[in-house]
């Protein structure tokens, strides 16, 4: 059993829990994940950890109310206990295993798109720590869902926002505004660490490409173990079958096929997938679970 | 007296029945069968059964109190050599091991010893009865890592001898390839697996669940910062293999161990929480039993099921009665054939599976005979969802942050007849070292770790003169 110390809403539909979890937050890095059961028999999902504490212990988690699973769990309130909360997993981000020399050479664009603010986030921290210099690019679809903005500006050398709609900062995607800092401002980086939901990590990938920016991604694909034993998260890396639970989740954003991996995400949500269940389920098929 | 041949046949649920349920296949002996089959136990002198279960477990003697309905007493004869007899006597391969080594066999009805194992402890449980938990604490603690059967049965040995003993499972629930990998039809999990496990913590062994060994606590932090004089690896084999072939990633291909997973360890089929994939048509690729097992489970989520395996009927891996009770379901074997190819349709599912006809050539490195394609025998089998179930190897995560422990070129971690590592009081067994194994022998590695744990911390036991 794992309390929640301290929740925050972030946003409508996210928010922020500081959980107590000493293993976890004596070991984990930026770039690790946990895997979070709300009560028991509940689903396994897979989190990304947004920050930590290892003196008082704790780990903090965001989480978006996006299915049945994340729903539940956004609900529990400060007091209230998560059931089973495992990690640190997945490897750390490779920003972490600099040598001091190379850090201050190394410029450094996260760009964070909607929810991937909360793993960008104790990157960005680790890299003001570490004096490595960095700026950070937020979207978000619409200023009330930006995410983390305060906290970020405390550690990055320059914060960008970047909305769908223009209600703040940069009106368009997170790819116009990596390429007007790149060509009309003439910022220059050495690396993009761009995180968030896969088709926006698609694109700034191949922007980023276009730019010659080498890049990281971090990969969120369904997983039940995240230890390595379903093999549920496999994605293809260049030539190469990954494991994103144990080998990642953080990859080479060149190399990636995300396009494959954005349809096995829809793995249990496709068409075919809501046939199957109606026809299981019969009566009780309801469609608005978030699985299907 | 005359030998009785009449092998005392146990009941099961009828296959047409049991293809649509998740309910136990076997339903055990009663008594009175019990000990009509533990009478013709011959009570050999020198019994050969003993030496052929891993744990050594006094056979002739237990039978002889069942054959007198001394049903107690025959527990805590088992209870000595083995913690999880309700386990052991469901899945245990009793016939290439007890049984197979009994002076019946020859005569072709050997004593059904995992039968009567089952039946003493399921009564056991039924009437409370919980052997010897009498114990004097040495001081000594001991961490044990991963509460499957070798951790498990490790733990519970050194509780017995007084050490203060915690399992570390990286899971959220104890158990390991019994609760996540076994289904349920086999192995009951509330019934059977965690009374097991009750009993192992009826004997002072603390289980702290969700803790990845190597990621949340490294084996040096266990040694030297929270004092334990010994550290035992049964981390078991979890990491599934693919096979290389085109279309392996399109939706609808999985591993046994995720399929076998979300539905054990995880209640796909009865807690309407976590997503299954209820195919029309499965093909399961391999012949061992976890092959059966995701076979049997895609039948009873209302699947029509192929197995295809690339060797024949004869070098099937898998137990023979597992072979048989698929059968029995409606499972259709595709024996002497290999797919080549996953075939997609325009939205990235598998539609299908494209198999070669092998035929069998000279005995391989294995003592098997060695399969070969025959040419032009191409076909293609529609289907839905494609399980594969072609082994798995241990997990690299312990070796590969811990300095100084060995691991060989198949991340099996290195040690010795007793377990011992590279590491000074690290010891490890089960499918940790094996690769993929069975229940009983990661049993008996647990066992044999336990006793070397108990020497290197007391110093070599001194014999009465």
């Amino acid at each position: 059993m794992f309390e929640i110390l301290k929740k925050e809403d972030l946003a409508d539909g996210i928010v922020l829990f500081e959980v107590k979890a000493p293993r976890i937050a004596k070991h984990c890095l930026p770039g690790q994940f946990v895997i979070v059961v709300e009560k028991p028999g509940a689903e396994r999902i897979p989190l990304t950890i947004c920050d930590y504490d290892r003196e008082k212990g704790t780990i903090t988690l965001v989480i978006q109310d996006v299915g049945r699973a994340s729903r539940q769990l956004s609900r529990l309130k400060a007091g209230d206990y998560i059931e089973h909360v495992t990690g640190p997993l997945g490897r750390p981000s490779e920003l972490t295993e600099l040598e001091p020399q190379e850090r201050a050479d190394k410029k450094v664009l996260f760009i964070a798109g909607g929810l991937g603010a909360a793993p960008v986030f104790p990157q960005v921290k680790y890299c003001k720590e570490n004096g490595i210099p960095c700026d950070v690019i937020i979207g978000a679809k619409t200023e009330d869902l930006l995410i983390l903005e305060d906290e970020m500006k405390d550690y990055a050398d320059n914060v960008y926002i970047a909305t769908d709609d223009g209600t703040k900062g940069f009106h368009g995607m997170v790819t116009d505004l990596t390429e007007d800092l790149v060509t009309n401002q003439g910022k220059d980086y050495d690396l993009a660490v761009a995180i968030g939901p896969m088709i926006m990590m698609k694109f700034s990938a191949l922007k980023t490409k276009e730019l010659d920016i080498p890049t990281i991604v971090s990969m969120n694909p369904i997983m039940v173990d995240g230890t390595g034993m379903c093999g549920a998260c496999r994605i293809m890396v260049g030539d190469d079958v990954k494991f994103a639970c144990v080998d990642g989740p953080e990859f080479d954003g060149h190399r990636v096929d995300f396009d494959q991996a954005m349809r096995r995400q829809a793995l249990y949500k496709t068409e075919e997938g809501k046939k199957l269940l109606e026809l299981e389920e019969g009566d009780t098929h309801h469609g608005n679970c978030g699985v299907c | 007296m005359a030998l009785n041949l009449n092998r005392t046949p146990m009941k099961e649920q009828e296959p047409k029945v049991r293809a649509h349920n998740f309910e136990e296949v076997a339903l055990g002996y009663t008594p009175e069968e019990a000990i009509l089959e533990a009478s013709r136990c011959l009570n050999c002198k020198r019994p050969l059964c003993v030496g052929g279960c891993p744990v050594n477990v006094k056979i002739p003697a237990f039978i002889h109190e069942v054959a007198q309905g001394n049903f107690e007493e025959a527990y805590n004869i088992i209870n000595e050599d083995s913690s999880l007899p309700a386990i052991c006597g469901r899945v245990c391969p009793q016939e290439n091991q007890c049984e197979g080594v009994c002076v019946l066999e020859k005569r072709g009805a050997p004593i059904a010893i995992g039968r009567l194992e089952r039946f003493i402890a399921d009564w056991a449980m039924e009437n409370g009865i919980k052997g010897n938990t009498e114990i004097v604490s040495n001081g000594h603690k001991v961490a044990v890592i991963g509460a499957g059967p070798a951790g498990l049965t490790c733990a519970g040995d050194l509780a017995r001898m007084g050490y203060d003993v915690t399992i570390f499972e990286a899971l959220h629930s104890p158990g390991g390839v019994l609760v996540y990998g076994i289904p349920e039809f086999r192995l009951p999990k509330e019934d059977v697996v965690l009374k097991e496990v009750e009993k192992v913590k009826d004997l002072g062994v603390k289980i702290e669940t969700d803790v990845v060994a190597g990621r949340a606590v490294s084996i040096p932090e266990l040694i030297y910062d929270e004092g334990y004089e010994a550290v035992s690896l049964g981390t078991g084999a979890g990491l599934p293999k693919f096979m290389g072939i085109p279309g392996e990633l399109a939706n609808g291909v999985l591993s046994a161990n995720e399929y076998l997973t979300r539905n054990n360890l995880m209640h796909a089929y009865d807690n309407g929480e976590t997503p299954i994939i209820h195919g029309k048509k499965t093909v399961v690729i391999g012949g061992g039993n976890v092959a059966m097992d995701a076979a049997r489970t895609a039948l009873r989520l209302g699947s029509d099921v192929d197995i295809v395996y690339r060797r024949s009927m004869e070098e099937l891996p898998a137990r023979a009665e597992e072979v048989h009770h698929a059968q029995e379901e409606g499972i259709n074997f595709e024996l002497l054939t290999n797919p080549v190819e996953i075939l997609e349709d325009e939205n990235g599912w598998v539609r299908g599976i494209r198999c070669i006809r092998m035929e069998l050539g000279e005995p391989d490195e294995s003592g098997r005979r060695r399969p070969i394609p025959i040419e032009g025998s191409e076909f293609d089998i529609d289907c839905d969802t494609v399980i594969m179930s072609l082994g798995t190897s241990p997990n690299p995560l312990i070796p590969s942050t811990t300095e100084g422990l060995d691991a060989n070129k198949w991340e099996c971690i290195v040690a010795d007849e007793n377990g011992k590592t590279s590491l000074d009081g690290v010891y490890a067994g089960g499918d940790a070292v094996t690769g993929a194994a069975t229940v009983i022998l990661a049993m008996g590695a647990g066992k044999k770790a336990a006793a070397a744990i108990d020497e290197y911390i007391m110093g070599p036991k001194q014999t009465d003169v």
